[in-house]
């Protein structure tokens, strides 16, 4: 069930909010305590704005359990504008086809279903092209 | 520092094992390993796994598996790495008998796919990536290799049957081995035929899920037999590793930086440089592994390992021979016990017990062991001593 865990990490989910180094202004998503730039201490946080573009990406067939009724679905690893990368699925793609370089923002979608427990349906950050971009 | 000595090696066939338990699986290649050693007794084992938690529900496996070998009272435990769990414990053996205080130790690496079946294979392999930000995702290994071989065809202007050579080399080498997976030859035009499974990556791109297990018993050289009938392989040098689990965490994604610290420790440590190497054996999880596991050796520059499996150097007979009894690719990816398999591929050619795929009078063996995408890397120089 992992409710606790989900709950946790609900800012970055439903936010993308990080940390920016009160040392070095580095942009640091996931969070951590240490940034991963200077190794001092970060803890101020900071909100991503959720733009940017497609650094690599590939579908999916074989799904593990909890996604496999999505199956197939995009995945990519986005470079925030702001510097961080980020895993998460391509949604709204319609006919357009992917490409390294295109532009993405970051939209709320459901993640995963409960499989075949009485698990947790979870919602979080999903990625689709800027329209008109 | 004395010097420390494979002196037994076991191995089980990789492949679907359905009606053989894990403990039996791993007491098969113990019980090979300490026949093959002419009668050393361990007083410690050291045991390399990934998955039984989540696939057979069985953790605590240092226990269970002395009990199985009939060497209950021994010290035993187990080492979790994910795909370099066997590099970890045999690590962790050398490291005993290093100390002083273990005369001879016993590693075994096992791993039992077949416990589970479909998503719940998949939903576990994703457990060794960061749960948080990447399983969560729906990311699994393979999409996780699909995104590096992408950008490297893209940053490098890879052809499309750039990445060929790797299951070629792999599978022709599978043939000469009666303990791997998949033992025929395969033709190009199969590799360009074949399925993709995570866009550009296809079926022959990803080594197939194996079980399997492989031992080893390792003791110090003024402790060997009067009687003991093998050439004598040592290990020469070691290193080991981390790197982040998540891709999305790196600056520089396409250079394994793990696996070249590793090795470079490793390479530093027997006193050798990547030209005195004989035979490689890399940790081919995906072919893209493969090709930046080459670079991170030192075999090839930046963004050229491809090449090395496209011109043939990779081969046999080539300059640097690799996966030279199938490797992951065609012996089968046996989860924590690969690092272990890999040992004993290379200790076989350096005794020159080879078979058809026997290099010619190779003195020095490099074996990376990885977790993921070289999350984390364990790498040996295994060396022949007179
Ligand atoms: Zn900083």
């Amino acid at each position: 069930m992992e409710i606790a865990r989900h709950w946790r990490l609900k800012q970055q989910r439903y936010g993308l909010v990080g940390e920016v180094c009160p040392h070095c202004d580095y942009k640091i998503f996931p969070p951590r305590d240490i940034c991963p730039n200077c190794g001092n201490e970060a803890r101020t946080q900071y909100t991503f704005s959720g733009k940017g573009e497609i650094f690599s990406y590939t579908t999916i067939y074989e799904a593990p359990t909890g996604y496999d009724s999505n199956a197939p679905y995009t995945v990519a690893i986005v470079k925030l504008t702001e510097g961080p990368m980020i895993t998460a699925q391509l949604t709204d793609l319609g006919e357009q086809p992917v490409e390294i370089g295109m532009p993405v923002e970051m939209v709320t979608r459901k993640i995963r279903n409960d499989g075949d427990e009485r698990g947790v349906i979870v919602y979080g950050y999903k990625f689709r092209p800027v329209m008109g971009a | 520092m004395k010097e420390i000595v494979i002196s037994g090696i076991g191995q089980t066939a990789a492949g679907e094992q359905w009606e053989i338990s894990l403990r039996d699986l791993a007491y098969q290649a113990i019980k090979q390993a300490l026949d093959d050693s002419g009668g050393l007794k361990p007083q410690a084992l050291f045991v390399g796994n990934m998955l039984s938690l989540n696939l057979s529900n069985q953790a605590h496996l240092g226990g269970l598996l002395a009990d199985y070998a009939g060497l209950t009272g021994i010290e035993a435990v187990t080492l979790e790495a994910a795909g370099a769990s066997g590099g970890a414990a045999l690590r962790q053996g050398y490291l005993a008998i290093a100390s002083g205080l273990v005369d001879t130790a016993l590693v075994v690496g096992v791993e039992k796919f077949t416990d589970k079946i479909g998503t719940d294979v998949e939903a576990a392999l994703a457990s060794g990536m960061d749960s948080d930000y990447e399983a969560m995702q729906g990311l699994t290994p393979v999409a996780q290799a699909a995104f590096l071989m992408q950008r490297y065809i893209y940053e490098y202007k890879v052809p499309a049957d750039g990445f060929a050579g790797f299951a070629l080399t792999a599978h022709a080498n599978g043939a000469g081995n009666k303990f791997a997976m998949y033992q025929k030859a395969i033709k190009p035009e199969t590799y360009a035929r074949a399925e993709k499974v995570c866009d550009p990556l296809n079926l022959f791109d990803a080594a197939p899920l194996a079980d399997g297990a492989a031992a080893l018993i390792l003791t110090r050289r003024d402790l060997i037999p009067q009687k003991y009938s093998h050439p004598l392989i040592s290990i020469a040098g070691m290193g080991s590793s981390t790197d982040t689990l998540a891709l999305h965490d790196r600056q520089d994604l396409l250079s394994f930086q793990a696996a070249k610290i590793a090795t470079t420790q490793a390479l530093k440590r027997a006193g050798i440089s990547p030209e005195q190497i004989d035979l490689f054996e890399y940790h081919d999880a995906f072919s893209i592994y493969a090709a930046l596991s080459l670079e991170a050796a030192g075999f090839a520059k930046r963004g050229l390992g491809w090449q090395l499996a496209a011109d043939g150097s990779i081969g046999l007979k080539g300059k640097i021979p690799c996966a030279t009894m199938g490797g992951l690719k065609a012996r089968g990816f046996t989860g924590g016990a690969s690092g272990i398999y890999q040992a004993i591929e290379a200790a076989l050619q350096l005794r020159g017990s080879a078979g058809r795929n026997q290099v010619e009078n190779p003195q020095h063996a490099l074996i990376q062991s990885l977790g993921g995408p070289a999350s984390t890397a364990v790498s040996f120089v295994l060396k022949k001593t007179s």
